[in-house]
C-alpha cells in the first residue's frame, strides 16, 4: 500500500518534470528561426529612463517590420553599468551591436581592435556618404570610420526669461553684454550662474566654452589631442576669462558638493538666473516646476570678435563589436537607423537633434529650433572635453577646473600639474 | 592483526578528514584570493588597459606612483583614517559599559546604539551626505541658527576627509560596542567581588579587575578597525568620489579609480596601487597574528 503511495508520487513528479521540460524546450526545438535563412541580432543599449528607451524601442520596431525575419534581441543597461560592462562583454560575450560615444571614447577599443571598421558601410550607404558629412570625423579614427550615430544635442546658456525681463535684461549676444547682464542679476540680489561640479563634467562645460570662444575650434582640439601644453598662453587667456567670469558673473556657493541635478534648485527657485548645460536638461527644468515660458536658450556669446563659432555637441552612437556573430544584420540595423525618417522620429522622442542633415526636427520644440539652428550653423563641433581627450587626461584636467573655480589662486599649480600629466598620458 | 590494521586505517581516515573538510575552501581560495594577490602583482609590471595587449614596462608604475601627488594625498589620509578610527575602540568601550546596567528600557537603548551597525555604509554615506549640505542639511540649519555661514564640509578640503570618517565611524563604533559587550558578559562575577572586598572601585575597579578581562575584545576591536580604515571605500565612493579635486582619496578608492573607474583603465597603474596597500596590510596583520601566537603560546 505504502509503496504504491510512493509510486504514484514519484510517477506524477516525473510527469511534471517531464511536461515542464518539453513546454520550456519544444517551441525552441520546432522553431522556423533553424530551418530558413532567418538571422538573429542582438543589441545592448545603455540608457532605461523612459524617453530614450521609448525611442530606441520604437527605431527597433520599426526595424523588425522592416526585417521580419531576422530576430532582434534587446538589452537595456543602465548608463553608468554599461560604462563598466563594456570591456567584458566585448571580449567575452560581445553583441552584435553595442551603444557607445564617439571621439577619443571610442579610440581604446578601435586601438585594441573591439570594434569593427565600417567605412565601407559609410561610403556605400546613400544616407551616410552624403547626410553625416558635418559628423563624420567625430565618427572617425585613422582615416575610418566606426560607428553610426542617431542622436546628438546642443549646449549653450540656459536662463530665467522671467528674470532677464523682470530686470530688463536680453539675451547677451557679445562677452561685455554677459558681464553686464552679470552685474545687473548681482545687483539685484540674483546669483548670475548655478553650477553643480560634485561630478566634473559640468566644469569641463563652462571651460570648453570658454576656450571655443577665445581660441576657436582648432586650439580645442589640439589641447584634447595633447598637442599644446596647459600653461601655453591661449590657455592661459581662457583662464584669465574664466577669471573674469568668476569675479563678476559669481557662480553659486558649495557647487563642488552638488550633482547638475542639484544644481537646478537654485535655478527653479529664482536665486540663479543661468546655467551653461547640455540639452538633456531641459526636462529637469520642467521636472523641478518650471514652465516652458520661464527658461530660454541663448548660445555662449562671442569673447573672441570675428572667431568661427564652434560649439559643444556631443553624439550618441552605435558601434559594430568586432566579435560580433551577425555583422551583415548588424550593418543592416546601422543603415537603417541612419535613414532620415527614423532619426526624425527618434529624436523627437528624446528631445534632441537628428545626425542626419535630411531628417527633420520637432518643431514645436522652441529649444530644439534653437539648437538646430546653433548646431547647423556652427563653424565645427566639439564632443566635449571628456570625449575629446582621453579619459585620464580629462579626469586629471575637469579636477584642475573644480579646483580653480573654488581657489583661482591656485591656477598657476594647477596648470604646471596638467602639463605634467598631458606628457605622460600622450608620450 | 587484523584489529592494529583497523586501528590504523581509522588513524589514517581521522588524519584525512581535516583535510577532505578543508579541500573546497582551500580550492576557492586559492582561486580566488591567492592567484589574484599573485596576478595583481604581475600586472603591476604591465601598461595595460584591459582589453589591448599588455605591454612590459617594468617598475615604471612604481616609479610614476612614488611622484604621483595623488598617492601622497591618498596615503596621507589612510593614515588619517588609521589614527582616527581608533577613536572608535575606546568610544565603544565606553557605550559597552554604559550599556551593560539593568536599567528599565536598556534594550530600547542598546538597540539604539546597535542600529547604525545594521544599516549598510551606503546608507550611512548618504544620510551623511545629506547631514552636511551646507543648504538643506542639519549642519548648515544649525550654524544658520548662530547666524553664521556653514561650512561646506564635503566641499572644502580641509575638512572632506574628517567629515567622512566621522561618518564611517558612527558604524564602527557600534561595532566595537558590540564586541565590548559580548566580552562584558564573560567578565567573571567572582573577581568583581573580590576586587570590591579588596576596596577597588570605579576607575580603579575598570583599570585593574574588568580591562585585563576585556584583552580578546580589545584585541579584535583593534584589528577589525585597523583593517576597516585601510579598506575604507564605501563612504569615499558615495560622499565624495575622492573630491573636491582628489582630496578626499585614500589607496582603496584611488586604485579603483585608476583601474575600473569610467576615467581609469589603467589596470598596471592600478595593480601597483593595490600591491602597495597589499603590503601594508601584510604589516598589520603579520603583526596582529603574531600578537595572537605569543597568546596562544602563553595561554
Amino acid at each position: 500500500m505504502e509503496n504504491n503511495k510512493v509510486k504514484i508520487i514519484g510517477l506524477i513528479i516525473v510527469v511534471v518534470v517531464v511536461g515542464a521540460l518539453l513546454v520550456k524546450w519544444l517551441p525552441s526545438l520546432t522553431d522556423p528561426a533553424g530551418s530558413d535563412q532567418a538571422g538573429n541580432l542582438v543589441i545592448n543599449f545603455d540608457d532605461p529612463n523612459p524617453a530614450p528607451k521609448a525611442g530606441f524601442e520604437a527605431a527597433v520596431e520599426a526595424f523588425k517590420a522592416a526585417h521580419p525575419n531576422i530576430n532582434v534581441t534587446v538589452n537595456i543597461n543602465d548608463r553608468e553599468a554599461h560604462k563598466t560592462a563594456i570591456r567584458n562583454f566585448l571580449s567575452a560575450n560581445p553583441p552584435d551591436i553595442t551603444a557607445w560615444y564617439p571621439g577619443n571614447r571610442m579610440a581604446p577599443f578601435v586601438d585594441a581592435g573591439q570594434f569593427e571598421d565600417i567605412s565601407g558601410l559609410w561610403s556605400s550607404d546613400r544616407n551616410l556618404s552624403s547626410n553625416f558629412e558635418a559628423i563624420k570625423p567625430t565618427m572617425s579614427r585613422d582615416g575610418k570610420q566606426w560607428g553610426v550615430p542617431y542622436s546628438y544635442y546642443q549646449w549653450g546658456i540656459y536662463y530665467r526669461a522671467d528674470i532677464f525681463d523682470e530686470h530688463g535684461i536680453s539675451e547677451p549676444e557679445t562677452w561685455d553684454e554677459l558681464l553686464a547682464a552679470c552685474d545687473t542679476l548681482k545687483a539685484n540680489g540674483v546669483t548670475p550662474f548655478t553650477i553643480g561640479t560634485r561630478f566634473l563634467w559640468t566644469a569641463a562645460g563652462v571651460f570648453d566654452y570658454l576656450n571655443l570662444r577665445t581660441n576657436g575650434y582648432d586650439v580645442h582640439n589640439a589641447l584634447t589631442a595633447g598637442e599644446i601644453k596647459y600653461t601655453d598662453p591661449r590657455i592661459r587667456k581662457t583662464f584669465e576669462n574664466w577669471q573674469t567670469m568668476l569675479d563678476r558673473c559669481t557662480f553659486v556657493e558649495n557647487h563642488a558638493t552638488m550633482s547638475w541635478q542639484d544644481a537646478i534648485a537654485p535655478f527653479a527657485n529664482g536665486d540663479a538666473a543661468m546655467y551653461v548645460m547640455g540639452n538633456f536638461s531641459v526636462a529637469a527644468y520642467k521636472d523641478a516646476g518650471l514652465k516652458e515660458e520661464q527658461i530660454d536658450f541663448f548660445q555662449f556669446p562671442e569673447i573672441t570678435p570675428g572667431l568661427a563659432r564652434a560649439e559643444e555637441a556631443p553624439a550618441d552612437a552605435f558601434f559594430i563589436p568586432s566579435g560580433a556573430k551577425n555583422k551583415e544584420e548588424a550593418r543592416l540595423f546601422l543603415s537603417f537607423i541612419a535613414r532620415p525618417e527614423i532619426q526624425s522620429d527618434w529624436n523627437k522622442t528624446i528631445g534632441q537633434l537628428p545626425p542626419n542633415s535630411k531628417a527633420s526636427i520637432n518643431n514645436d520644440d522652441k529649444f530644439i529650433v534653437e539648437g538646430f539652428e546653433t548646431v547647423s550653423t556652427a563653424s565645427g563641433l566639439a564632443q566635449f572635453y571628456d570625449r575629446d581627450a582621453p579619459a585620464e587626461m580629462a579626469k586629471a584636467g575637469m579636477e584642475g577646473f573644480q579646483e580653480f573655480m573654488v581657489n583661482p589662486g591656485r591656477l598657476d599649480a594647477i596648470l604646471t600639474r596638467l602639463d605634467g600629466v598631458q606628457e605622460r598620458v600622450y608620450k | 592483526m587484523s584489529s592494529t590494521k583497523a586501528a590504523s586505517q581509522r588513524a589514517s581516515r581521522q588524519r584525512m578528514a581535516p583535510w577532505i573538510f578543508l579541500a573546497p575552501a582551500m580550492i576557492f581560495f586559492t582561486i580566488y584570493v591567492i592567484a589574484p594577490i599573485f596576478q595583481s602583482m604581475l600586472y603591476s609590471f604591465y601598461a595595460w588597459d584591459g582589453i589591448g595587449v599588455p605591454e612590459w614596462i617594468g617598475v615604471a608604475n612604481y616609479g610614476e606612483l612614488i611622484e604621483d601627488e595623488r598617492f601622497y594625498i591618498s596615503l596621507k589620509n589612510n593614515l588619517l583614517w588609521l589614527i582616527l578610527y581608533m577613536l572608535a575602540v575606546p568610544a565603544g568601550l565606553f557605550v559597552a559599559l554604559f550599556l551593560n546596567q539593568n536599567i528599565w528600557g536598556m534594550r530600547f537603548y542598546k538597540s539604539m546604539f546597535f542600529f547604525p551597525f545594521v544599516i549598510s555604509q551606503v546608507v550611512v554615506g548618504l544620510i551623511f551626505t545629506w547631514f552636511y549640505n551646507p543648504n538643506y542639511g542639519i549642519i548648515g540649519e544649525i550654524w544658520q541658527f548662530f547666524g553664521a555661514t556653514p561650512p561646506s564640509i564635503l566641499g572644502d578640503e580641509n575638512l572632506v576627509t574628517y567629515g567622512i570618517i566621522a561618518a564611517g565611524l558612527w558604524p564602527q563604533i557600534a561595532y566595537c560596542m558590540i564586541l565590548y559587550l559580548t566580552g562584558l558578559n564573560n567578565v567573571s562575577a567572582d573577581q568583581i567581588e573580590a576586587g570590591r572586598l579588596d576596596g577597588a572601585r570605579g576607575w580603579r575597579m575598570l583599570r585593574y579587575v574588568i580591562l585585563p578581562q576585556l584583552w580578546p575584545a580589545t584585541f579584535l576591536a583593534v584589528v577589525v578597525t585597523v583593517i576597516g580604515a585601510l579598506r575604507s571605500f564605501d563612504m569615499i565612493a558615495i560622499m565624495t568620489q575622492g573630491g573636491p579635486w582628489g582630496s578626499s582619496n585614500v589607496l582603496s578608492y584611488f586604485m579603483y579609480e585608476t583601474a575600473l573607474s569610467e576615467y581609469g583603465f589603467r589596470m598596471g597603474y592600478g595593480s601597483s596601487i593595490a600591491v602597495i596597500l597589499f603590503f601594508i596590510m601584510l604589516f598589520f596583520i603579520s603583526y596582529f597574528l603574531w600578537v595572537m601566537y605569543q597568546d596562544e603560546r602563553r595561554g
